[in-house]
């Protein structure tokens, strides 16, 4: 794995439909001050930054990292542009995390952002080239054949992904960043929400955020601050079009955990990994991914998920800061869930802390289910 | 309308117009505009009066004869909206009376703001001042008020020439025949609908192309409630469809069932459009419909 690396700064944006008091530019210095100012550092520290982002055609701004890279000091020093889809964020820091690895830089500053409120993302994701009828409008028509399969192998009862979508909402009232705050959130208030993608409902869905997130990684030697130490990296992808693609557990997950887990030296992560922060942009990917990543043996992740064992207080609290279902800043949202997991070892999650966290797992997954980027963090040197 | 002779109209209108002698104070205000600045007066206390006056209006004293070139631009701390403006208004749609004070100024100037509709003008907006064409040296020199630019529209666009070519323009063709094609990767032994030439689990090149049943077993689905040009109303239901014969799903498109009664495991049949219609596209296929055959077992 290199040499060792830790998050020494964490800053983000409040998430939110709209933020109409700043420029995409605005935004991600921010995030990225924030970042510095938690590390007790500024831009001259840094030596490299990372920018992550999903599709251009989001905002209409073409390789904004070209432009980005003023804003966030990197006049003079290497930049560079990472784009894995809705894994981006996750696939950021870990680009970010390998120059350091590599031994490359001492201190790299990883940003990544979604200003969705300047377009509409089914718009972007339904973009219907000629000779082709498909028939998929945006992420939910995608995902919800998918999970439907997923519910006929596994045989969940239909309200498990009700308890996913108001789990995650309570924790988003404990995280003054999260954008969706829905005091009195209940089971039957998100099943009287229509279905838009049946069997996914609105409120089984993740919205449109604006946003920014950063973090500060640095090597061993030039650690500032509190530092949430990197145990393991791993990014995986698949072809989309392959026969036999499992596409309701997808091997290139099973394949990054399996990778990462290897690294960190984990071998039962229900046990091992105190508090997740996981990819679930619906709340049925919650049960689905605690299989695909070996929280529990296949077709058995729902039963979990009812147990309550993913709550705040659960023995494996998944995505205590609300998680996707709460915000979305489509290519922040990964490096959010690995900002989140380093917060936590970090001691520094505020209300939704989840008290004594000492390894962390950040997960983020893009595309139809074909890049994935994860990162293990614990609160000590590996 | 019935005129009543015991009404009658009565105008009063000085010829000319009358004058007003600005005095020293209102008069540099004037004449500032005309060169469309705008510029207030420091009280003895050091307060800025926009528009200026000759005496601090709080106490009486005379002013200090310092101006201060305020603005242009102003925030809102009042408005009141005017939904049928009358002759003599400045604007001739829909505006608001604002209070605005200039950046710089201690007081609030009077003015219209053309704000489109009453939401856009809390108070702390930003205005800005639009200038008339020709200033003369008059109120009205400040034509109105707009609120501060916040976002602007991007007209990006781009145009692509698309042309199908290899496997794409072999299996197109097939579709203007009404025919599925595939073709088989010799590894993998697996076969692939639409056709291609490589193979996306080993890499190989694939050079067989077979033709493929256009029935097949329906392996999952969505019911989509949002409306979408191409389907024929909501709810409609994409699927993933496996043909008889191949190894990887396609999404269509199902008819010819109530969305509800669509069923993991139901087998169906492509329903092509009349030849007359065909072309070489994927809308050859209006949908997959029900062949009635029992449904299939899923692993």
């Amino acid at each position: 794995m290199g040499n060792r690396c830790a998050v020494i700064g964490v800053g983000q944006t409040h998430y939110t439909t709209k933020r109409g008091d700043v420029s995409i530019a605005g935004l991600v210095r921010e995030a990225a001050l924030r970042a510095l100012a938690d590390a007790g550092l500024s831009f001259k520290d840094i030596d490299a930054v990372v920018i992550g982002k999903a599709p251009d055609l989001f905002e209409g701004v073409m390789m904004p990292e070209a432009y980005l890279a003023d804003a966030l000091g990197a006049a003079g020093k290497p930049m560079m542009r990472v784009h894995t889809a809705g894994s981006v964020g996750g696939s950021t820091a870990l680009v970010g995390a390998s120059l350091i690895q590599g031994g490359v830089h001492e201190r790299v500053l990883v940003v990544a952002f979604e200003k969705q409120s300047e377009s509409n993302a089914t718009w972007a994701l339904s973009t219907h080239l000629p000779f082709n009828a498909s028939l998929v409008v945006g992420a939910g028509g995608y995902f919800a054949p998918h999970i439907r399969e997923y519910m006929r192998k596994s045989g969940a009862p239909g309200h498990i992904g009700t308890l996913v979508a108001v789990k995650d909402r309570l924790n988003a009232l404990k995280n003054p960043y999260a954008h969706l705050k829905i005091p009195g959130i209940d089971q039957k208030m998100v099943e009287s929400t229509p279905m838009l993608w049946e069997p996914i409902r609105y409120l089984e869905t993740c919205p449109s955020s604006d946003g920014a997130c950063a973090m500060v990684l640095a090597s061993e030697s030039a650690v500032t601050g509190t530092p949430a130490w990197v145990h393991g990296t791993a990014m995986r992808s698949e072809p989309i079009f392959r026969a036999g693609r499992d596409t309701v557990s997808p091997q290139a997950g099973k394949d990054c955990a399996a990778d990462v887990y290897r690294q960190a030296g984990i071998t039962d992560p229900r046990r091992q990994i105190d508090v997740a922060e996981v990819y679930v942009p619906f709340s049925w990917y919650e049960p689905m991914w605690l299989e695909n990543l070996g929280f529990a043996a296949e077709g058995e992740g729902w039963k979990l998920t009812e147990s309550g064992a993913t709550a705040l207080d659960g023995d494996i609290p998944w995505n205590a800061s609300g998680g996707v279902l709460s915000s979305n800043p489509i290519g922040a949202s990964g490096l959010i869930r690995f900002a989140e997991a380093a917060l936590q070892v970090r001691g520094m999650a505020g209300e939704h802390q989840v008290e004594g966290a000492r390894t962390a797992l950040g997960h983020a997954y893009g595309g139809g289910a074909q890049f994935f980027a994860m990162w293990i963090v614990g609160r000590e040197r590996l | 309308m019935p005129s009543d002779p015991l009404v009658a109209q009565h105008v009063l209108e000085f010829p000319g117009g009358y004058t007003r002698t600005t005095g020293p104070v209102i008069g540099r205000f004037l004449s500032e505009l005309r060169a469309r600045r705008i510029v207030g007066v420091r009280t003895a206390e050091g307060r800025v009066l926009v528009p200026p006056l000759e005496y601090d209006p709080a106490t009486g004293e005379p002013v200090t004869g310092e101006y201060v070139e305020v603005g242009p631009a102003g925030t809102v701390t009042a408005s009141a909206w005017v939904d049928e403006p009358l002759d003599g208004h400045p604007l001739d749609r829909p505006f608001a009376w604002a209070l605005i004070e200039l950046d710089g100024a201690d007081t609030a100037l009077v003015h219209a703001v053309d704000a489109g509709n009453p939401k856009a003008l809390a108070p702390g907006a930003r205005v800005w001042p639009v200038w008339s064409d020709r200033p003369t040296g008059h109120i009205t020199d400040l034509a109105h008020f707009v609120p501060e630019v916040t976002r602007i529209t991007s007209g990006v666009r781009v145009e692509y020439r698309l042309q199908a070519g290899g496997a794409l323009r072999v299996f197109l063709e097939g579709i203007a025949r009404g025919v599925f094609l595939g073709s088989r990767c010799d590894q993998c032994e697996k076969v692939y609908v639409p056709l291609r030439r490589s193979c996306p689990e080993c890499g190989g090149a694939i050079q067989e192309t077979r033709e493929i049943s256009d029935t097949g077993t329906i392996t999952t689905f969505a019911i989509n409630n949002l409306p979408d040009p191409r389907a024929p109303e909501v709810p409609f239901v994409s699927a993933y469809i496996l043909l008889d014969g191949a190894d990887i799903p396609m999404i269509a498109l199902i008819g010819g069932v109530p969305a509800h009664e669509v069923r993991q495991g139901m087998r169906v049949r492509a329903v092509w459009v009349p030849e007359s219609e065909r072309t070489a596209s994927m809308a050859n296929i209006r949908w997959f419909a029900p062949t009635g055959e029992p449904d299939v077992e899923l692993s």
